[in-house]
């Protein structure tokens, strides 16, 4: 099989689940959906490891500046939608007012 | 590669689909993240065992400087301007693809002139180095945007139109002498046009459309990150890049279509001329404002009453204070419910974040569809910090911004109490006809400051 066919399945495969998982997100989960699909693909940090790992001289330095870009990406990213969520999985405080409807 | 690297790579694309998959759940949200986080630092730390690396000290000083940059922002940003964070980090990776495209070019280089040129990685070179800083710099307009360094309105400079076009095609005609004959400064270049592009993208986008933008330019970088996958020859790289530029798109027209607008006419809408903007200045109209007491009896012999949050509620910071005057009000028998618009904040969903901050509980948050109906039975709307997405206008006035998105249906309410810091219109920069309705009760001042005294004058009814 040619390589480069089988990457256009991965690729192709990828879209459908990528559409797929998120089909019945609902509003409310937008932002938090966002940002974290916004850390994810901060994976490339492993793509700027790798570059940079190869590298000399003003290719090394451009590489490591990828390096820390691609890291504020994917930790930043995760720590902040993990901040979004914690409000959403906060145990109910006991007392308050409110549950009046259950529809 | 070793199989057992390649394996773990699996894992780790595994991973990201269950990270997705539990992010579109509100009970499996927070596990998805942490699932995607580790796959993600597994994905990561991979190279160091399996690849032979240089300057590993270095590399490693690199993520540690990075790491620190991401947390310390992500801790410290205040919930409000989350949005322009997620922006901000979305810009950066775009930016890192770039980069590292940029890098993987100079190798490239070496090839020049001879006949067996690869064709297919140095097309998906010149894509990642292009979207990636169209991604970067978009990113940092939209930041800009949203934390008001510069105007939230359209901005049209004459000729952009042109610039755009123009731009577009001198990046086509690089990205051409790219591959057939790759040179890093050709890569520069295109850069730079990248850049210029996605300052000329996201400038003309008005500031409610910006988190539309946010969710495209999120799905570009996802795209580009596939892209640096191909060239590196590295499926994670691959599946988890085109995971979020397929998820990012869609949800991109999911937003977009919550909001009632198509993704090219947020994008070129103000581009076609015609845009229909207010003045953005304070009108002079008569309008019927009263004081905390008079609000409070209003809301305190009500049997239904509806709070609708809007931005204004979280830069006051008054979501506690919100949230005690409804406890106060169910304690009274009324009944209360805070309708939330899809768009409620700066992005979808970002209203709900914001009031579970304050312990708002989850049940009592309504969506627009749900509740829209009820607005006919109800005394009294109570809407704080809010403007664009009560606008009649939206249903009314076919030349404003907002024409066509869905509204929550406050007009059919039987009173409607608007807490104003002044006449300023909304986000949008739109006038608000049901300010000057006869219904419509006024009650200037800072949210936080006028819900404090109004929960006093309730307490005391």
């Amino acid at each position: 099989m040619n390589p480069d066919v089988t990457w256009l399945t991965y690729f192709v495969l990828s879209v459908f689940v990528g559409i797929e998982v998120i089909a019945k997100v609902s509003s409310t989960l937008h932002t938090p959906l966002m940002s974290g699909a916004n850390a994810i693909h901060g994976v490339i940090l492993l793509g700027a490891v790798l570059v940079a790992g190869s590298s000399d001289g003003l290719a090394l330095v451009v590489a490591l500046v990828a390096v820390v870009l691609a890291a504020v990406n994917m930790v930043g990213g995760f720590v902040v939608t993990d901040r979004m969520l914690q409000m959403f999985t906060r145990p109910a405080r006991p007392g308050a007012a409110a549950r009046k409807r259950v529809d | 590669m070793p199989v057992w690297a390649q394996l773990v790579y699996l894992l780790c694309a595994v991973g990201f689909v269950l990270a997705l998959k539990g992010l579109s759940g509100p009970r499996t949200a927070r596990t998805g993240n942490l699932v995607g986080a580790a796959a993600a630092v597994v994905a990561c730390a991979l190279p160091f065992f399996y690849a032979d690396l240089d300057h590993v000290v270095l590399i490693l000083v690199a993520i540690a400087v990075g790491s620190v940059v991401g947390v310390v922002g992500a801790q410290r940003v205040q919930m409000t301007q989350m949005p322009q964070l997620v922006a901000l980090f979305n810009g950066v990776g775009g930016g890192a693809a770039a980069l590292v495209a940029l890098v993987e070019l100079e190798l490239y280089a070496s090839f020049a002139g001879s006949s067996d040129l690869p064709l297919a990685p140095l097309v998906f070179t010149a894509f990642t180095i292009l979207v990636g800083a169209v991604s970067f710099s978009g990113s940092v307009v939209t930041f800009a945007k949203l934390q008001e360094l510069m105007t939230s309105r359209p901005v049209v400079p004459p000729g952009l139109p042109f610039a755009f076009v123009g731009s577009g095609l001198a990046a086509l005609v690089l990205a051409g002498v790219l591959v057939d004959s790759p040179a890093v400064w050709v890569g520069v270049l295109l850069a730079l046009v990248g850049l210029l592009l996605g300052v000329l993208l996201v400038l003309p986008v008005g500031g409610a459309d910006v988190p539309i933008v946010i969710s495209l330019l999120n799905a570009f970088t996802g795209l580009t990150v596939a892209a640096g996958g191909y060239v590196l020859g590295n499926t994670v790289l691959l599946v988890a890049g085109t995971l979020v530029g397929a998820s990012g798109t869609f949800l991109t027209l999911l937003m977009a279509r919550a909001m009632g607008r198509s993704v090219g006419n947020i994008l070129f809408g103000a581009l076609k001329g015609g845009s229909t903007l207010g003045a953005g200045e304070a009108s002079d109209r008569p309008v019927r404002s009263a004081g905390p007491e008079d609000v409070a009896i209003l809301l305190g012999y009500a049997e239904r009453v509806i709070i609708v949050p809007g931005y204004g509620l979280a830069v006051a910071q008054a979501q506690h204070t919100l949230r005690e005057l409804v406890e106060v009000l169910l304690e009274r028998g009324t009944e209360v419910d805070y309708a939330i618009h899809p768009v409620a904040g700066r992005m979808p969903g970002h209203m709900n974040v914001l009031l579970a901050e304050a312990q708002v509980p989850y049940e009592q948050l309504r969506e627009m569809d749900d509740v829209n109906g009820e607005f006919r039975q109800t005394d009294v709307v109570l809407v704080v910090g809010a403007n664009d997405v009560v606008n009649p206008a939206a249903r009314t006035t076919p030349s404003a911004p907002i024409y066509g998105m869905p509204i929550l249906d406050v007009d059919e309410s039987r009173q409607v109490v608007f807490l104003k810091r002044s006449m300023r219109p909304g986000f949008a920069g739109i006038e608000n006809e049901l300010l000057f309705d006869p219904r419509t009760t006024l009650l200037f001042g800072d949210a936080k400051d006028s819900l404090g005294k109004l929960l006093a004058a309730v307490k005391a009814l």
